[in-house]
């Protein structure tokens, strides 16, 4: 026995509030951020990871007691990604009780961000969130390319390579969401996560299309990942992260039961 | 009311760890502090720590705490945390050789280079077995091989073995709980832990530092 594969409940959270419709027929107030949190956490989940998609810098300001408030009542770590851009938007999430912070688009556009990061606060709390999308045709070599601003923006970096300067600027972990796969249902993009877990020396966190039990197995046994992060099929109570854990625990994956 | 300081000398975040003490012992005092009056008065100290050695080593002395740590660790209850359990030793291959505190004998080395495709990552990240090799009072109420989370890319080799109080496997089986007198401290994260982290936090908080 060792490590476990973690399973990652994912909470898009809005002005404070939790988005996407949570429907737990037990939870009174389901775009409570602490209430979702808790269920979460009593299910099993191995870690959260909030992300900030507030448009407007001052309800920025809300994820901070998002997380004071979590961190008071739920002790298992937690990841805060959306609108970290600089050193003082990490102090802020980890002072906040955040474990980690997750990078996208600034890491693109100013690379030695993730370096000053990690250097100030350490590796460990550092996650580089990678989209990536396939810039390939049905005929070519597979090649993905990362893109920004939700998968709308091309960049023309491949996304092995930015991987892997990543973790030379000093991540300690990847997140890596296919653009081609989220929100579809279909399952990981298992080629695309393979290749990037065999080019990296960290963990690698699998996100984007995961539509019943069997993708995330198939994210850890196929995909390489060291763990996988999941937003509908766990807020819509298809499943629960307990569920999930037995599903894969049967199929011969180390889980934390 | 006894009162549990929580050592501040800015290395990572505190709030978890004060967090999750007030919530295992509402009855205690629970101070986060790098004040030396404070921190000697105290009942109980919880030593924390995260990033890198040298960086910890570093602030320690800027808040010149080192040789209070020293003289606080083994007369009061003193569980150190993560880099607050590594910087206890002599010495860490981190920063290309750094000196510690040298409460406990011993050294901090660095994982092994994974093989391409073994399977293995550094950091280890995540939830392992504790394998407790010690009948210690912090273990109370916690299942053998129960799953402690951790994230660290260095680990404890101690010299002397009556003071491992749990091993866990990762590419290697190293110490990740150590205990000597009044001081127990563990690799992993007790405040991140869940329910068998919060069990040894409320244990420290009843502790008499007596193993």
């Amino acid at each position: 026995m060792g490590l476990a594969k973690r399973i990652i409940p994912c909470l898009d959270v809005d002005q404070g509030r939790v988005v996407k419709g949570v429907k737990f027929v037990d939870i009174k107030d389901a775009g409570n951020p602490v209430e979702v949190a808790r269920r979460y956490d009593e299910e099993g989940a191995d870690e959260l990871t909030f992300l900030d998609i507030t448009a407007s810098h001052e309800g920025r300001e809300t994820i901070v007691q998002v997380v004071e408030e979590v961190a008071s009542e739920v002790f298992i770590p937690l990841t805060v990604g959306g609108g970290i851009r600089e050193v003082a938007d990490v102090r802020r999430m980890l002072n906040a009780g955040a474990d980690k912070v997750a990078i996208n688009t600034a890491a693109v556009f100013n690379p030695e961000f993730v370096a000053e990061a990690a250097d100030r606060f350490g590796s460990q709390c550092i996650v580089v969130a990678i989209d990536a999308k396939r810039v390939s045709a049905d005929k070519e070599p597979l090649r993905w390319e990362i893109f920004t601003h939700g998968g709308r923006k091309k960049t023309g970096i491949d996304a092995i390579e930015w991987a892997k300067k990543m973790v030379d600027f000093g991540a300690g972990e990847i997140l890596l969401t296919s653009m081609d796969r989220d929100g579809t249902k279909q399952g990981f993009n298992l080629p695309l996560n393979r290749a990037v877990s065999e080019s990296v020396s960290v963990p690698l966190i699998a996100s984007g299309g995961v539509g019943n039990l069997q993708h995330l197995a198939d994210g850890v046994l196929k995909g390489g990942a060291d763990a996988v992060l999941a937003a509908s099929i766990f807020h819509f109570a298809e499943y629960s992260v307990g569920e999930a854990k037995e599903f894969m625990a049967a199929q011969g994956i180390e889980v934390r039961l | 009311m006894s009162t549990i300081a929580v050592i501040d000398y800015g290395m990572g975040n505190l709030r978890s760890v004060s967090k999750a003490l007030e919530h295992v012992s509402p009855n205690s005092k629970i101070i986060v502090t790098d004040n030396a009056d404070a921190i000697r008065s105290a009942d109980k100290i919880v030593f924390p720590g995260v990033g890198a050695m040298r960086d910890c080593m570093n602030e320690l002395e800027k808040h010149n705490l080192s040789s209070l740590v020293k003289e606080i660790a083994t007369d009061r209850p003193f569980l150190g945390i993560c880099l607050g359990m590594q910087l206890l030793l002599d010495s860490s291959e981190e920063n290309g050789g750094t000196a510690g505190l040298g409460i406990l004998q011993g050294e901090v080395k660095q994982f092994p280079k994974p093989a391409p495709n073994s399977g293995i990552k550094i950091p280890h990240m995540g939830w392992n077995e504790v394998n407790q090799i010690s009948t210690h009072p912090l273990w109370h109420n916690i299942p053998d091989k129960s799953r402690f989370y951790f994230v660290h890319s260095y680990y404890a080799s101690p010299t002397n073995l009556t003071e491992v109080a749990a091993r866990t496997n990762y590419s290697l089986d190293f110490s990740c709980a150590l205990q000597h007198n009044s001081i127990f401290a563990t690799q992993f994260h007790p405040e991140k832990s869940q329910l068998v982290g919060l069990q040894l936090l409320k244990n420290f908080t009843e502790w008499n530092g007596q193993a």
